[in-house]
């Protein structure tokens, strides 16, 4: 065995994270590590490579017993880590992340002109077309996603350890790492895997383990195991009525009007597009990453200002120049970067979650603490938050709670236009089915709910309508049995009759 | 440009048009004499302003080095008074003391997680007690290497005085530069600064570079005491009261940004230099009171929070587009 991991503890005032597990990796192998949210996978890498000292647990590599204290330690040994959160710095530039650590130096100083080249030399193969020199800022998160990962893959000499790598790659990006992850294990690596998309799972790894509750449960071949079997092994019991999969009974039904865009666009942004927004209608806005989709949600949402057309319900002209001036006409934005921008570490999940309806009632009203803490529980309980209770601060959960939380914030404003950006990107299979049953509830109340998707088996699911976005235009507006995977994906691909007419 | 540039542009061309304007009313002061006493009067705190960059840099602030200054000119006056070692010897033990009380504050700040600004506050205080108990007169230095440091200049055209300190300063800032930018404790410098959960990630090693950090900076104040006490030929426990703010002024009038995580030491220099040339302005001038410096300083410290408000605005907007 290259690592093995024997009775590894670690515990959290409030949580048990880790419980006695045993972890083994082969040299040449791709291993999946599995688990609900807040089973315990990102505590155990944290626990390997030293950013967490562990309560117990003897870790050995080659055979010789290790303990970095450190990550830097870590690397030294040969392990390099793509941790959840994207651990890069936006202010410095590409190579100097990169290359950070092992800079090249002469006299004992940086050696500016080697670092660009050994930058550059370590994004080869990821066909990235990007200047190194350049701060980090300037690219986008997949872009950085991938220095992430190319920077991992340099410093991994002998173990590989990637937690949710592909949360934000598209097809094409995913199809690039995992070539690469497979050149790496053909050499003799072994690799750590985490994602909550089981189908990556079955494409690309050789063997899984199973946590729950911070315990391992099982270690098996890939090649043993069902989708179905996975599935129970990590929520510990079957999955009742999964609801990816199960098309919506897609009837075309005619719902009074709630909202229309007409014109709608900004230049660089999106172009101008209409859209009427029915009561109670779930809408779909499926595309390829940086097609536009995000663009149209921010423009929705007053981030960025239109500068053409406008919105109006039935009661007139809407005012969308802010977010604030949004929030008061009755959206909700749940971004799709909700590390970013949506969480406040410090505060706790209670206050994180009374956050955007106190927001909505302006601060000289502020939310009954006790109405908070009905919210909160009731979020809790509905999304399966896992926290040891509504005090604790946010930043202690795990990175798929953090999300669901997120979530639980602009559900409980209750606005009657919520946009939903990747609603289900890092959050695991059983919440996944939670959410999109919610989002069914919800809207069966009469709220209006947009929702932007790169996973087409959800579109399909929930949406009423879908909208395809395509080199920032909306280029097709499916309904009823129209909504197939198969015609979205015609729909995303191929360029239809509007792009034939233009290039004429 | 690159935007990360846009602040030190910015400084660089409020330093020049500052001087072309002061050029414009008293032509004399394009002379070489006013320059090698702009860097001359303004070498001490060139020099520690270098340490404070280095600091904020790094997200960090340290409030002692005013003190530490005090401190370092009672101490060197006083050992040379009753002592009898050579002021080499004698400068060398207070490097050695003020990198350790530094080194000191570092590690509580790390080992603690207490806030910079706490632990350098009270470092403040104890630099500046630590001078009242070796005297609290001001001691005058008499010695023969002290009149030999005061009389080394380089006589540059036009009679202007490069003096010993000035060159002193100017090297500083050259090691400052290559410190912070092109080594790899400048890079954890800099990675600290961008967020200390993401660089412990990255493999910094966050206890050793924060205490390396303090330490610097506490060399750069005692490198800064000693410049000042050529200067003066004293040692006083009230002198430099407040220094640290000027400092922590210059290093931002300089571009650097106060949250940590982007800037130039180079920058710093030019804020020094701006700084003094508003005062020299204000002596050539005459009818002026010396108020007038505190308020422009204080204007330009404004312009320039706004500017960098602006900035992380429009670079935050595009990163989210
Ligand atoms: N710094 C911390 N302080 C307190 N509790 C923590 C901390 N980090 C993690 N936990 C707790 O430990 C448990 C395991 O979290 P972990 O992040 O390992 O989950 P995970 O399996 O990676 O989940 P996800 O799929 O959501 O990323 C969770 O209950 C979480 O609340
Ligand atoms: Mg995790």
């Amino acid at each position: 065995m290259l690592l093995t991991i024997r009775s590894l503890t670690k515990t959290f005032p409030g949580t048990k994270a880790l419980d006695r597990v045993d972890f083994d990796l082969a040299a040449g192998e791709v291993h999946a590590l599995l688990g609900e949210n807040g089973a315990g996978k990102s505590t155990l890498i944290k626990c390997l490579t030293g950013a967490y000292e562990r309560d117990e647990g003897v870790i050995a590599l080659d055979g010789a017993t290790v303990s970095p204290r450190s990550t830097s330690e870590a690397q030294e040994l040969g392990i390099g880590t793509v941790y959840q959160e994207v651990n890069l710095l936006p202010n410095l530039t590409v190579a100097q992340n990169l290359t950070f650590g092992q800079e090249p130096t002469r006299f004992g100083m940086v050696d500016r002109r080697a670092q660009r080249r050994q930058a550059e030399a370590m994004l080869e193969g990821y066909g990235l077309d990007i200047d190194v020199g350049r701060d980090l800022s300037a690219y986008s998160v997949a872009i950085r996603q991938i220095i992430a990962i190319a920077r991992a893959v340099a410093l991994s000499g002998k173990v590989l350890i990637l937690d949710e790598p592909t949360a934000s790659l598209d097809a094409r990006e995913v199809e690039t790492l995992f070539d690469v992850v497979r050149g790496l294990r053909d050499r003799g690596l072994g690799i750590v895997f985490v994602s909550h998309f089981l189908d990556q799972v079955f494409e690309l790894t050789d063997r899984v383990t199973v946590l729950r509750n911070g315990q391992k449960v099982t270690t098996e071949r890939t090649a043993d195991l069902d989708r179905v079997q996975l599935i129970e092994h990590m929520l510990g019991r079957a999955l009742e009525n999964e609801v990816v999969g199960h098309a919506k009974t897609h009837v075309a039904q005619d719902r009074p009007e709630l909202l229309a865009f007409e014109n709608f666009g900004r230049r660089g942004h999106v172009e101008p597009f209409d859209l009427t927004v029915g009561e109670g209608e779930v809408l779909g806005l499926a595309g390829l990453l940086g097609s536009g989709r995000t663009e149209s949600a921010e423009l929705m949402f007053g981030l960025a200002a239109a500068h053409s057309g406008g919105a109006r319900d039935q009661s007139g002209a809407l005012d969308l120049s802010s977010p604030r001036a949004a929030i008061a006409a009755g959206f909700g934005f749940a971004p799709e970067e909700r590390k970013e921008d949506g969480i406040v570490a410090d505060l706790s999940v209670r206050e994180n979650i009374a956050l955007a309806l106190q927001a909505r009632r302006g601060w000289a009203r502020p939310v009954p603490r006790a109405e908070q803490l009905r919210l909160a529980d009731e979020y809790i309980e509905k999304l399966d938050i896992r926290t040891s209770g509504p005090e604790q601060p946010i930043g202690d959960l795990s990175g798929g709670n953090q999300q669901k939380v997120v979530l639980a914030r602009w559900l409980a404003m209750n606005p009657r236009f919520l946009i939903l950006d990747e609603p289900t990107r890092g959050i695991d299979v059983g919440a996944h089915a939670e959410i999109l049953r919610l989002i069914q509830q919800v809207t069966a109340q009469g709220m209006s709910i947009l929702v932007i998707s790169s996973e087409l088996d959800e579109l399909i699911a929930v949406a009423d309508r879908v909208i395809v976005v395509r080199d920032r235009r909306h280029v097709a507006e499916l309904t009823g049995s129209e909504i197939t995977t198969d015609t979205i994906v015609r729909a995303i691909a191929a360029p239809g009759r509007d792009q034939a007419e233009a290039s004429v | 440009m690159n935007p990360r540039l846009y602040p030190l542009a910015a400084t660089i061309a409020i330093f020049l048009l500052a001087w072309v304007i002061c050029v414009m009313q008293f032509p004399y002061m394009l002379s070489t004499r006013v320059v090698g006493n702009l860097l001359t009067d303004n070498a001490y705190l060139g020099i520690v302003a270098v340490g404070m960059t280095v600091v904020i840099l790094s997200g960090g602030i340290d409030l002692s080095v005013g003190s530490v200054i005090a401190f370092s000119g009672v101490f060197i006056a006083v050992m040379l008074r009753d002592s009898g070692l050579h002021p080499l010897v004698v400068f060398a033990l207070l490097l050695v003391v003020t990198s350790a009380f530094g080194a000191a504050m570092g590690w509580l700040i790390h080992a603690l997680a207490m806030p910079p600004f706490i632990v350098t506050l009270a470092g403040m205080f104890l630099a500046r007690g630590a001078a009242y108990m070796l005297t609290i007169d001001s001691v005058p230095i008499d010695h023969a290497f002290y009149d030999l440091l005061d009389d080394a200049y380089y006589l540059m055209p036009g009679k202007g005085r490069l003096t010993l300190i000035g060159v002193v300063m100017l090297l500083t800032v050259l090691v400052g530069m290559i410190v912070a930018h092109r080594t790899r404790f400048g890079a954890s410098v800099f990675a600290l600064g961008g967020g200390e959960a993401t660089a412990r990630l990255m493999g910094v090693k966050v206890g050793r570079t924060t205490v390396a950090i303090y330490a610097f900076s506490g060399l750069m104040a005692g490198l800064s005491g000693i410049v000042f006490s050529i200067y003066t030929s004293s040692g006083y426990p009230l002198a430099t009261v407040g220094t640290e703010l000027t400092a922590i002024a210059a290093v931002v009038i300089g571009g650097t940004l106060l949250t940590g995580g982007a800037g130039f030491v180079f920058g710093t220099l030019i804020g020094v230099l701006t700084m003094g040339l508003i005062q020299t302005y204000i002596v050539f001038d005459g009818t002026l009171s010396s108020w007038w410096t505190k308020i422009i300083i204080g204007l330009l410290l404004l312009a320039f929070i706004l500017l960098q408000k602006g900035l992380l605005r429009v670079t935050t907007a595009r990163a989210g587009a």
